[in-house]
C-alpha cells in the first residue's frame, strides 16, 4: 500500500499535467460538438427533406463507426492533404463523434416540448426565433441536460483514445509509466482514479445546473 | 358597430377531410359570440384559423381591418392583438406567473420591465391572483392556471379574445371561477369568441350563439332563439342530445 501511495505522489506532476490535456481535449470536443450537434439536430427537425436526409446519414455514419477509426482517419488518413497534430486530430474526431449523440439528445429534448406551448407563445405575437429563445430552447435544454451530462462524461473517458495518436494525455502517461516500471496494476489504477475524479467533478457541476434549472418543479 | 372578425367562405381541410366548408362569420366589436355544437363540428378549428394557428385552404379572414396572412411578420403583429386562451392553459412551466405575463409584453410590445410588471400586477389583481405572482404554474390549480392564462393574453391589450374550451380540462368545482372572469370581461365590452360546452354561460353571456355542425354553421341567433327554439334539424338533434344539461 505504501508503495502505491508513493507511486501516486511521485507520478503526480506527470499526471497532473496530463489531466490538463485530457480536460483540454474534452473541452474542445464539447465546445465544437455542442454547436455542431445543435446544427445537426436542427437539420433533423427541418421541414426541408434533404436536410433531414443529411442529418440521418450524418448521425448514422458517425455513430456507426468506432471513434478510434475516426481519430486514425483524421491523424493518419489525411496526411496527403493535411497534417493534423495529434491533439487536433483527436479533439476534432471527438467533436464529430459526440455531435452525433448530442444531436439525438437535443432533438428528443425539443420533441418533448408540448406543441401547445409553442402555440401559446406564437399566439402572443412572439416570432419563431423569440419562441425558440424563450420557450422551446430553455425547456428542451432542461429536458436534455441529464443526457447531455451523461454524454459529457463519456466524452471525457473517450478522450483516452488520443493516447494512440501521441497526445500526452492521462492514458498516454499511464502507458509510458507502465512501460518503464513494469507495474501495470499500479499505474492503470492511478490513471483510473484521475478519470474518476474528473468525472465526479463534472457530475457535480451538471447536478448543480440541473438543480438550478428545475426550480419550477419544486415549491 | 364595426366588424372585428370577418370570415368569408373559409375552407379548411385536413387531408381528405373538409373540416370547415365555406364558412361565413362576422363578429362585431364588443360582441360575445359563443360557438357550440357536437365534437368534430369544426368549432375549435374555426377559432384556431382566426389567429392563424391553422392555415386555411380557401376564403379570407380579416381581423381588426387587416387580412390574415399565413405566416411572417404581419401574422405576428396581428396575433399580438388577438388573445388566445387554450383548453390546456399552456402556461410556460419554466417561468413564474409574473414572467409568464411579462415575457411577450417585453419581447413583442417592447415594454420596459417596470411597465410590464405593473400591467401584470394590475391583471393579476383583476383575476384575483395577486398573491401568486412568484409561484410557478405547477403549483397552481387548473382554475388558477387558466386565470393566469387569461391575464397573460389580456396583457397584450388585445382587440379580440378567443377561448378554446377554456373550462373543459377543469375539475367541476373550478369551472365557476374561470367563467366569472370571462363574464367580467364580457361586461367590460371585450369582443370575445368562445368555444364551450357550458350552456349556462352561453345563455347568460352570449350576444349570439352560433351552432356548428359538419364544418358549417347550422344556425345562429340570440341564445334564446338557438338554445330554446332551434329551427334546424342539426340544432334540434344537438340540443336534444344535451338533454337539458344546461
Amino acid at each position: 500500500m505504501s508503495d502505491f501511495l508513493s507511486a501516486v505522489v511521485e507520478s503526480w506532476p506527470l499526471f497532473f499535467e496530463a489531466a490538463g490535456r485530457t480536460l483540454a481535449l474534452s473541452a474542445v470536443a464539447l465546445l465544437l460538438g455542442l454547436p455542431l450537434g445543435a446544427l445537426v439536430a436542427a437539420a433533423s427537425m427541418s421541414r426541408v427533406r434533404p436536410l433531414r436526409w443529411f442529418a440521418t446519414a450524418y448521425i448514422g455514419l458517425v455513430r456507426g463507426t468506432p471513434l478510434i477509426t475516426q481519430i486514425f482517419i483524421l491523424y493518419f488518413g489525411l496526411t496527403i492533404v493535411l497534417l493534423l497534430p495529434g491533439f487536433w486530430a483527436a479533439s476534432i474526431a471527438l467533436a464529430f463523434h459526440n455531435s452525433a449523440y448530442i444531436a439525438e439528445i437535443l432533438r428528443s429534448g425539443f420533441q418533448s416540448v408540448p406543441v401547445g406551448l409553442d402555440e401559446a407563445s406564437r399566439s402572443l405575437g412572439m416570432s419563431w426565433w423569440q419562441t425558440l429563445r424563450r420557450v422551446r430552447g430553455p425547456l428542451a435544454f432542461r429536458t436534455a441536460l441529464p443526457s447531455l451530462g451523461n454524454q459529457f462524461i463519456i466524452a471525457v473517458k473517450d478522450s483516452s483514445l488520443a493516447a494512440f495518436v501521441t497526445v500526452d494525455e492521462l492514458f498516454q502517461v499511464a502507458l509510458r509509466a507502465t512501460a518503464s516500471s513494469y507495474e501495470p496494476l499500479t499505474y492503470y489504477i492511478i490513471v483510473a482514479l484521475y478519470y474518476l475524479a474528473i468525472v465526479l467533478i463534472l457530475t457535480l457541476v451538471v447536478n448543480r445546473l440541473e438543480h438550478a434549472l428545475s426550480k419550477h418543479r419544486r415549491s | 358597430m364595426s366588424a372585428i372578425v370577418s370570415m368569408q367562405q373559409v375552407t379548411k381541410r385536413f387531408g381528405p377531410l373538409t373540416v370547415l366548408d365555406a364558412v361565413d362569420l362576422e363578429v362585431q366589436q364588443g360582441e360575445v359570440v359563443v360557438l357550440i355544437g357536437p365534437s368534430g363540428a369544426g368549432k375549435s378549428t374555426l377559432l384556431r384559423c382566426v389567429n392563424g394557428l391553422e392555415g386555411i385552404d380557401g376564403g379570407t379572414i380579416t381581423v381588426d381591418g387587416q387580412q390574415l396572412v399565413q405566416k411572417g411578420r404581419e401574422l405576428n403583429s396581428l396575433r399580438r392583438r388577438i388573445g388566445m386562451v387554450f383548453q390546456q392553459f399552456n402556461l410556460f412551466p419554466h417561468l413564474r406567473v409574473i414572467d409568464n405575463i411579462t415575457m411577450a409584453q417585453r419581447d413583442v410590445l417592447g415594454r420596459s420591465r417596470e411597465e410590464a410588471e405593473a400591467r401584470a400586477r394590475e391583471l393579476l389583481a383583476r383575476v384575483g391572483l395577486s398573491e401568486k405572482e412568484h409561484a410557478y404554474p405547477e403549483r397552481l390549480s387548473g382554475g388558477q392556471q387558466q386565470r393566469v392564462a387569461i391575464a397573460r393574453a389580456l396583457a397584450m391589450d388585445p382587440v379580440l379574445m378567443l377561448f378554446d374550451e377554456p373550462t373543459s380540462a377543469l375539475d367541476p368545482e373550478l369551472v365557476g371561477e374561470v367563467l366569472q372572469v370571462m363574464r367580467d370581461l364580457a361586461e367590460e365590452g371585450m369582443t370575445m369568441v368562445v368555444v364551450t360546452h357550458e350552456m349556462r354561460f352561453a345563455r347568460q353571456v352570449a350576444d349570439r350563439v352560433v351552432l356548428m355542425a359538419d364544418g358549417g354553421i347550422a344556425e345562429q341567433g340570440t341564445p334564446e332563439q338557438v338554445l330554446e327554439h332551434p329551427t334546424s334539424e342539426r340544432g334540434r338533434a344537438f340540443l336534444a342530445e344535451l338533454g337539458g344539461q344546461g
